[in-house]
């Protein structure tokens, strides 16, 4: 991997470089790009049709079967349908954030993957604040629900979108507590470095290297800042901004056809990003499990996997929280359990028994 | 004591994990979907579909125009004209079943003295226009010369329980 890149920029600077050195960076970022932005809205086209397949298996049905073999291309079927569907405007609405709404909640979702890092190396942009822009740019997501809900002018829609905002923001507190604690331990804000930091301790030297990951001492932060995830992306359980069953849809209402397809997408994506963060951060990145076996990009889609499943699962399983339940929960119980633990491993830290060093 | 086993089990979300054990469990049980075109569920011989007018084995029609159907049905989805035959005989000029009214209740069969008006196994039937569903006598005879080897299988399997 990385001597391919290596000959791409080598040929590519030489392509453009005598004339013109600076356009190869910006082709050069360009196509880093496309090649991350492309295989994420496959995966996320793929999740739909993962979702229904796990949660018709735990319905004991047998979920889409009819487009291509075992419904392989029913995503191209539904884009092909919300493609080809009318975008309805209400009379009422605002038309201009009405139209940019889905954008607002869709960016924010994809710009995020720029910091992900997928291997050595393997970055769009090893920024050095990399945890900082994830949490700058992941809130800005609730943007989107909020104007979509507005500029829908309709009660139902906008009712969603007020839950929706609530919800984001509280559970928003909880995860950048986990998260400050995540770079207590790692003294850094780089994801990179957030992995090399779990690469090493006394797992590791057992060759046993998943029990030096941040999961294991940091378990309670781990399933706080899991939870808050589903909580952040408006997943079932805590999926009131949409509440079919109370307010119809929440706050893409109002929508139809690819408009509406992209509050799926944004959602989608964002499953996707959570689980690759929480991989990240808890979970090893992409360093194996075990030291007899290499490191690389497989595992960390593996977790991912296994984090999306789990999502998949939480659907299936549990019924919506109500709304009053999911603020006490947010409020009541992740923050001061987050800044307990936040105390804790600091003392931890401090105490001869430190296991970061 | 029942507070600390509460709090360990609210702290490491118990509950939940039984729940997921639950739904887990579920997504290895064999599923029960029934393919619908490639496969179907076993019908019974009382199944009540599309309707059908039969004849005697001589040919003539059963139906005396009694108008019992067209009394009992509750959605009110059956037309009849009564009109004599060259013959002098007590017959309909018109026979009209409103498919898309019909709740498919089956009294117009129970009602029939003579097993005139009767409901078959055929569920597969549609309309593409308004009105296609408005089945006349004609259609309906058809419709019984059609199934009639089934219905009068269908019949016997009945008569013990009448």
């Amino acid at each position: 991997m990385e001597t391919l890149m290596q000959t791409i920029t080598q040929y590519g600077s030489g392509l453009f470089g005598a004339a013109w050195p600076s356009l190869w960076l910006v082709v050069w970022t360009l196509l880093k790009i496309i090649v991350l932005v492309v295989p994420v809205l496959t995966c996320v086209a793929y999740l739909t049709y993962f979702e229904r397949k796990v949660i018709g298996y735990m319905h004991s049905r047998i979920g889409p079967n009819r487009v291509g073999p075992w419904g392989l291309f029913q995503p191209l079927a539904d884009a092909g349908k919300a493609i080809f569907k009318e975008v309805i405007t209400p009379s009422r609405a605002n038309r201009k954030l009405y139209f940019i709404a889905p954008t607002l909640a869709l960016a924010p979702a994809i710009a995020v993957w720029a910091v992900v890092p997928f291997g050595e190396n393997l970055v769009v942009a090893n920024i050095d604040a990399s945890l900082l822009y994830i949490l700058a740019i992941g809130s800005m997501s609730v943007y989107g629900l909020i104007l979509a809900g507005w500029s829908s002018n309709s009660k139902y829609a906008f009712l969603g979108s007020m839950r929706a905002a609530a919800q984001v923001v509280s559970y928003e507190i909880a995860m950048g507590f986990a998260l400050v604690v995540v770079l207590m331990v790692s003294g850094s804000l780089n994801l990179t470095d957030i992995v090399h930091a779990q690469q090493k301790g006394m797992g590791v030297d057992w060759g046993l290297n998943f029990l030096s990951w941040n999961w294991l001492p940091l378990l309670p932060l781990f399933v706080v800042f899991f939870i808050s995830g589903i909580a952040e992306t408006n997943r079932a359980p805590f999926d009131v901004a949409e509440g079919e069953s109370e307010i119809v849809a929440g706050f893409h209402l109002e929508y139809s056809g690819m408009a509406f397809a992209i509050f799926f997408l944004a959602e989608y994506t964002e499953m996707i990003l959570v689980s690759a963060l929480t991989s990240l951060m808890f979970l090893g990145g992409w360093s194996s499990p075990v030291a007899f076996l290499p490191d690389g990009i497989w595992w960390l889609v593996a977790k991912i996997c296994g984090l999306l499943f789990l999502f998949l699962w939480f659907r299936a399983s549990f019924p919506r929280y109500r709304y009053d339940h999911i603020m006490r929960l947010g409020w009541k119980v992740f923050i001061p359990l987050t800044v307990f633990w936040l105390l804790l491993v600091g003392v931890w830290m401090l105490s001869p028994l430190n296991i970061w060093k | 004591m029942g507070a600390i086993k509460h709090f360990f089990k609210t702290f490491f979300l118990w509950e939940l994990v039984k729940g997921l054990m639950v739904t887990g469990k579920y997504f290895f049980v064999r599923k029960i979907t029934v393919q619908y075109p490639e496969e179907k569920t076993p019908q019974s011989f009382r199944f009540r579909g599309l309707h059908a007018l039969r004849r005697y084995p001589d040919g003539d029609e059963r139906c005396i125009a009694c108008k019992l159907c067209e009394a009992i049905c509750p959605a009110r989805a059956i037309n009849i004209d009564i009109g004599e035959r060259a013959d002098g005989s007590r017959r309909t000029t018109r026979y009209d079943i409103d498919l898309s009214k019909c709740i498919f209740c089956g009294f117009c069969e129970e009602a029939c003295p003579v097993d005139a008006i009767v409901e078959t196994r055929v569920f597969e039937y549609h309309g593409e226009a308004r009105g296609d569903l408005l089945y006349t006598k004609d259609m309906l005879l058809a419709n019984g010369a059609r199934y009639e080897p089934q219905i009068v299988v269908d019949k016997a399997l009945d008569a013990g329980y009448r």
